[in-house]
């Protein structure tokens, strides 16, 4: 468990800024709902979720990021550690990572715009992954990081977007240290 | 052999000889288990409510430090032991609750009789476990006694299908060990923490040490004992951690917090290093957290790491058994004095006693002093919760660790007589009394039956002011004596209920009438004693924090002329 080096980080009047942490866990029935339950009796927030299995057939990874400060995390990590389905934590809010989400973007495509839709998806290496044209939809794909799929959906809110659906953040550190 | 079978020989293996519980469909192949030749060892007692039986097992497992076992059916049976189950995880009992559940094949389909205890438990469990294979019974029960047993202790939910407990094993094996990957209870205290404790140790002029259950169920008394004495530092005991350090000790400080001594609160409010031992900042402790021990600086001995910079920062935190951290921190300290500290805080003891308006009427804290007086502070206590487990915390003269049984965190009325039962089946040599409140009592009374059918006799000295008394107080105080759903009344005649049940009942109106009553209650030992003193209805706990506020505004005893002063 790996929880020591947060031990005296707990300094507070730090800023709220979000987390992200990784919680490797059994892959067992419930154990979603152990965990979840937990942030939710505890007042804790899940900004997003992943669960996915791993290397391993018996062990599932969960990728949480979750809001507040030093402290706040440390109650969270803390807390999760005593589940014992829970096997490792790993928090990664300093770390140097490869984060990745992907959102499905269903827009309103006319003739008219759908080449102005299209360039912009090329900008952002986003995928059309769908066009029906007689009713004028087309589902765009994008991957990235947080930042990048925000950026993505900031700039097509010109444009009408019927659907949105995104998923919760994986992320792996770079190099040779564990996830 | 079938998993019911298996379960019974687990049990066994782990050295259960007592489960308190109560039968059902989904239970009955447990039961039938139970009643086989090869499970004679186990004594099943049949309750009259689950609550009771969890309960009992918490009872059973604070008297004697060992695992208790409670025992129900799926469904309301389950549901029922919800409360006992909540009640040990806040209070860190080591207890394993068995339930049956519908078939496996039935589960999620709103069968007769089925509830998702699994679900319904998970926030209040320390783990729980449903076997979906009888071979996997055997190792799942090795694991919930382990983990209910180590660490912080707490509840373990086993949630047995009924097709489980029916199904054949290929081979019964119970495993030596225990291996989970996600939970390692053991912790080696630090030693540059130990080093760092010591700095502080050395250099305060003003220390105290707080001591809680987790003293208690490391059984770490005596490391405790031999800490404040070499150092010289008084010690102050939570509602949980009464029995830690003896109360007759000249460091005793007694209790603290919302009804804790007058120098205990304020030895905390000026000193300028708080020692706490397996404690957690409970809110009944501090009060207002902001003025808490606001000069001192914090050493915390704790074993679970959620709880430590939980609601107090510490300067120095030992993540370690309480019995290794504070033998490591005797054998590091050096000889302290610190007379002039002393001196101060027995100005306040003398100045400040516990007490209570003696005007001839029957006062419940006279009662506590007979009784203390009686069994001169060896009895096992158990209570259930108001004003009568505050007089019987503040009064009686503990001794030793596991002789106070009381719920703590969730504050759960009708666990004493139960608790009281469960720890005599224990610890059958020793003198269980019950210190009860009519308001408590009924909600769990129907165990006499189990008293009188198994021979557990207990002395139960029933607290009665014909209401709940300390919601009463607090409206006294609060509310303007509006007495809003907390008057009870004088039924039922307790006298006359006791002996329904077989047992011997007294009614007690004066002060006169309580030491031959209490006399009477130690000298029967066949029979469960019931005492119903009818004490005065007025009297309030004091000293008293209120809610939320701190030990600046705490109210002591009031004397005649104080608004608070009740004639008598």
């Amino acid at each position: 468990m790996s929880v020591q080096h947060l031990k005296n980080r707990a300094a507070p009047g730090e800023p709220a800024r979000k987390h992200t942490i990784s919680v490797l866990v059994e892959n067992r029935p419930g154990v979603l709902a152990r965990v979840s339950g937990l942030f939710a009796r505890r007042g804790y927030n899940i900004d997003s979720l992943a669960v996915c299995a791993t290397e391993d057939p018996a062990v599932s990874r969960m990728t949480l990021v979750t809001q507040g400060d030093d402290r706040h995390l440390q109650q969270v990590v803390n807390q999760l550690d005593k589940l014992v389905d829970v096997i490792t934590i790993m928090d990664h809010t300093d770390d140097d990572l490869i984060e990745r989400e992907i959102a499905l973007i269903k827009v309103r495509a006319t003739v008219k715009n759908r080449s102005e839709i299209m360039q912009l998806a090329t900008v952002f290496r986003a995928d059309v992954v769908s066009i029906a044209p007689v009713e004028e939809t087309m589902i765009l794909e994008v991957t990235g990081d947080s930042a990048k799929v925000d950026a993505f959906l900031e700039t097509l809110h010109t444009f009408s977007i019927l659907e949105l659906v995104r998923t919760g953040k994986i992320a792996m550190v770079r190099g040779i240290r564990d996830t | 052999m079938n998993g019911a079978e298996a379960l019974v020989e687990a049990l066994k293996r782990e050295g259960v000889d007592y489960i308190f519980g109560i039968s059902g469909g989904a239970a009955l192949p447990i039961y039938d288990a139970l009643s086989r030749p090869e499970a004679q060892s186990i004594r099943n007692l049949l309750v009259r409510h689950e609550q009771a039986a969890a309960h009992m097992a918490e009872g059973y497992a604070k008297a004697t430090g060992r695992v208790g076992v409670c025992l129900a059916t799926s469904g309301p049976g389950a549901t029922n032991l919800v409360t006992g189950i909540a009640d040990a995880v806040l209070d860190s009992v080591p207890i394993v609750a068995i339930t049956g559940q519908v078939p496996t094949t039935a589960i999620g389909s709103d069968a007769f009789q089925e509830s998702d205890i699994m679900g319904i438990t998970m926030p209040i469990v320390k783990h729980s476990l449903q076997p979906r294979d009888p071979n996997d019974i055997p190792r799942m029960v090795k694991e919930a006694f382990y983990i209910a047993r180590t660490g912080r202790p707490g509840p373990v939910l086993i949630d047995i299908p009924r097709d489980i407990s029916q199904a054949q094993l290929r081979q019964f094996v119970y495993p030596d060990t225990v291996s989970l990957r996600g939970y390692h209870p053991e912790r080696k205290t630090d030693l540059a923490d130990i080093e760092r404790a010591v700095e502080l140790i050395k250099s305060a002029q003003k220390p105290v040490l707080y001591a809680g259950g987790g003293v208690v169920n490391t059984m770490a008394h005596e490391e405790l004992r031999a800490l404040a004495e070499k150092t010289d530092i008084p010690v102050t005991t939570t509602l949980m951690g009464r029995g830690a350090f003896p109360d007759r000790h000249p460091l005793s400080l007694n209790m603290l917090g919302m009804h804790g001594t007058a120098y205990a609160n304020w030895a905390v409010r000026d000193c300028d290093l708080l020692i706490a031992v397996g404690v957690r900042f409970d809110d009944r402790v501090t009060g207002n957290l902001a003025k808490f021990a606001q000069n001192a600086k914090v050493i915390h001995v704790e074993v679970d790491p959620a709880e430590v910079h939980k609601n107090r920062a510490a300067d120095v935190s030992l993540l370690a058994d309480a019995k290794d951290a504070l033998a490591r921190l005797h054998d590091a300290c050096p000889p302290l004095k610190h007379t002039e500290w002393r001196r101060q805080i027995g100005q306040w003891k003398e100045a400040h006693p516990l007490s209570y308006a003696k005007n001839g009427k029957l006062k419940p804290q006279y009662i506590m002093e007979a009784l203390a007086a009686l069994t001169d502070g060896d009895a096992i206590l158990s209570t259930d919760v108001g004003q009568h487990q505050m007089w019987a915390a503040q009064y009686y003269p503990f001794k030793r660790p596991r002789q106070w049984l009381t719920s703590g965190g969730l504050g759960t009325m009708g666990f004493g007589l139960p608790a009281a039962l469960g720890a005599k089946v224990g610890c059958p040599e020793q003198d269980v009394w019950l210190v009860t409140g009519d308001g408590s009592f009924q909600m769990m009374m129907q165990e006499l039956a189990t008293s009188v059918v198994y021979g557990i006799p207990v002395k139960i000295a029933l607290f009665n002011n014909q209401s709940l008394g300390m919601v009463k107080q607090w409206q006294d105080l609060f509310y303007e004596k509006r007495y809003s759903g907390s008057l009870l009344s004088d039924v039922p005649n307790y006298k006359l209920l006791a002996e329904a049940y077989g047992l011997v009942g007294i009614t007690v109106r004066t002060p006169e009438e309580v030491r031959p009553a209490l006399e009477l209650a130690r000298k029967t030992q066949d029979r469960t004693v019931l005492i119903d003193f009818q004490h005065d209805p007025a009297e309030h706990v004091y000293p008293m924090i209120p809610g939320g506020l701190s030990v600046h505004e705490m109210r002591l005893q009031p004397r005649p002329g104080d608004p608070e002063w009740i004639e008598g």
